[in-house]
């Protein structure tokens, strides 16, 4: 137990006195974290980091070109945002490149379970490169933020592939056009 | 005999301190061991005792009520917000005429108007805006927030005012205890935390209930719900539609923002057959709004200022230290003894000094944190906070940043801002933190010749 009543009596009275050299900023608890984060962030060889600010570690873009599956080929930038309630909130991942796939609205949100409702404090900035790396290797139809794509690629996976082509190709699938994405 | 001191000794006379001299100045079966029962402990709470009270909203009225009838007169109170009409039923030291005008100023000014002697003084400014000389005056900190980000920055800030002895031993003496109070509906809590001796905020940051989101596919796709027709609203088409223009963030204080997204969930839930959206639930699901219940508050404060007196006076032990309370069905509360983490970010960084030449480069710095016995790191990743700006001075294992902070590697530390006592902040697989290291410059051995 702390004897605070003995303690403070012997403490001299340090009113409003900042000491020299106190008064530097404190990092916050989310850059520490992040911090740690970044130095262990191990990337999968289709993985690239982007920092605009080498100082700005909270804003980044992670570039994914995978190397199979329906996207082989492709080249598809994510914005992320750390919070300054990182780690109890997830960051904010937007995809800035326009992709026809199931998971991901043409106005870049992404339909990811540890982006939102799944999210958990132990998780990292590694374990979301990895989530969506894996988006993109395995379209999942069943939770669809594209209903349209989800839709064909159910029903029709040949034709789903063929679209997926034209769009990183450049081109419209439906009513939606898409620029060129292949690296 | 000063006249202050006659003046609080009478006033220390008076019956109405009859009960809580009861608990000062006997012992009893609850007391702690070492407790030693005397009157100078009053005058303690009366005359030295500084509590700050963070929040001055339903928490912190009911904080600073039973704090100022318990004796405690040098009592600081921040908050940022002003009083709005909806805090009137349980916030009860505003009336109408104060709308709009600052919470901390108000409680302190009623306060202070109807307990003799207290002396309470108001802060209307944000926590972030007081400095480590302001909160290291205080012997307590006692805290009624609603947000768990000025909970972390406020636990950050305890932390920082730590001191170690040479032996890396704490220095007790620099502690000031935090007791935090929080409530949501019918259930609430409280706790005790010792920086550096017991578990802080950020050692059980994941026993905060995560913000309820819904998957974004339901909200998208199939929505049930009245409240996934308002996210879809918040989260889709308030960024597609862009109705304010400029891209303008949807703030849920704006009643035309409000609306708007209310109008919009409307045509949703038709479209879908779903019924009652309203636009107390609009408000509710973009500001994530729980009712607040004055008897929870009043029950936590209560709590709260228990602990706050027993920390001053040490007449009882205190908690040990989380009590979660549950109001909902009768009155249920579970106390236990949350652990201290020993690899929290926040408490268990205690910072370490290096010792470096002053005309050293950030190589050498480099080379000690992967040779030092001390260290013996991988790849450190090293930033600072220079101006209360971030600065990356190099990091390996990213290649964009590694490219453009390589060159720092041959410069000066005092040409890229360090100073003697500067703190550095180095990430490595090693540790399961980021550590805080001090750059402590050694004196010039040929100016020591010199003189």
């Amino acid at each position: 137990m702390i004897k605070l009543f003995s303690l403070k009596q012997q403490k001299k009275d340090e009113e409003g006195s900042a000491r020299a050299g106190g008064s530097q900023k404190k990092a916050s608890a989310a850059q520490l974290r992040i911090t740690k984060d970044l130095n262990e962030l191990n990337l999968p060889k289709t993985c690239n980091t982007e920092f605009p600010d080498p100082d700005d570690l909270l804003n980044f873009k992670l570039i994914i070109c995978p190397d199979e599956g329906f996207y082989r080929g492709g080249r598809f930038i994510f914005s992320f945002k750390v919070g300054p309630n990182y780690p109890h909130e997830p960051p904010k991942v937007k995809c800035e490149t326009a992709v026809y796939h199931p998971n991901i609205d043409l106005e870049g949100n992404v339909c990811l379970n540890i982006l939102r409702e799944d999210w958990k404090p132990v998780l990292t900035v590694n374990s979301i490169v990895y989530g969506l790396q894996y988006l993109f290797l395995e379209p999942n139809p069943e939770d669809p933020l594209n209903k349209e794509a989800a839709d064909e690629l159910q029903s029709n996976r040949r034709l789903f592939e063929q679209h997926v082509q034209r769009a990183n190709a450049r081109g419209y699938v439906g009513s939606s056009y898409f620029e060129r994405c292949l690296k | 005999m000063a006249s202050g001191e006659n003046q609080s000794s009478s006033d220390n006379q008076q019956r109405r301190w009859h009960h809580i001299r009861k608990l000062l100045e006997r012992s009893g079966p609850f007391c702690h061991p070492d407790f030693e029962p005397s009157p100078e402990i009053l005058d303690f709470i009366m005359d030295s005792c500084k509590v700050l009270i963070v929040g001055a909203g339903g928490l912190g009225c009911e904080l600073l009520k039973d704090l100022a009838l318990m004796g405690f007169k040098k009592l600081h109170v921040v908050d940022m917000d002003t009083i709005e009409l909806s805090n009137l039923n349980r916030q009860f030291l505003f009336r109408k005429n104060d709308i709009g005008l600052s919470k901390a100023k108000c409680a302190v000014e009623f306060v202070n108007k109807r307990v003799p002697g207290c002396e309470a003084v108001a802060h209307h400014c944000p926590i972030q805006d007081l400095d480590e000389g302001f909160y290291r005056q205080f012997h307590i900190v006692v805290c009624g927030l609603d947000s768990i980000v000025a909970r972390r920055w406020l636990n950050g800030m305890l932390m920082s005012l730590l001191q170690y002895n040479d032996d890396r031993s704490l220095d007790q003496s620099s502690v000031i205890p935090l007791v935090d109070g929080g409530t949501e509906g019918f259930k609430g809590n409280a706790r005790v935390i010792l920086p550096g001796m017991s578990a802080c905020i950020e050692c059980t940051l994941d026993l905060y209930p995560p913000q309820k989101t819904f998957p974004l596919c339901t909200i998208a796709n199939t929505p049930r719900l009245p409240e996934h027709c308002i996210e879809y609203v918040k989260v889709i088409q308030w960024a597609k539609e862009n109705p304010w223009g400029n891209n303008t963030a949807l703030d849920g204080d704006d009643p035309q923002h409000v609306a708007w997204v209310f109008e919009k969930a409307q045509d949703r839930a038709v479209k879908h057959g779903i019924s009652n959206v309203t636009y107390r639930l609009t408000q509710g699901v973009l500001k994530n709004i729980i009712p607040a219940v004055a008897s929870t508050n009043a029950a936590i404060a209560a709590c709260c200022a228990t602990e706050v007196f027993k920390l001053a006076s040490s007449c009882c032990a205190n908690m040990n230290n989380y009590m979660v309370m549950n109001m909902a069905d009768g009155v249920y509360t579970y106390t236990f003894n949350a652990e201290k983490r020993p690899d929290c970010v926040a408490c268990s960084n205690s910072t370490r000094i290096v010792e470096i030449e002053p005309d050293a480069t950030l190589q050498m710095i480099y080379d000690k944190l992967c040779e030092d016995p001390v260290f013996m790191m991988k790849s450190p990743g090293i930033t600072t906070v220079i101006n209360g700006r971030n600065k990356t001075l190099y990091m390996s294992s990213i290649k964009s940043i590694e490219e453009r902070t390589r060159d720092n590697l041959k410069k000066k530390i005092t040409d890229l801002g360090l100073y003697n006592g500067v703190d550095i902040l180095v990430a490595d697989v090693t540790t399961p933190n980021t550590i805080t290291i001090k750059l402590k410059f050694l004196e010039n051995q040929d100016v020591e010749m010199a003189r």
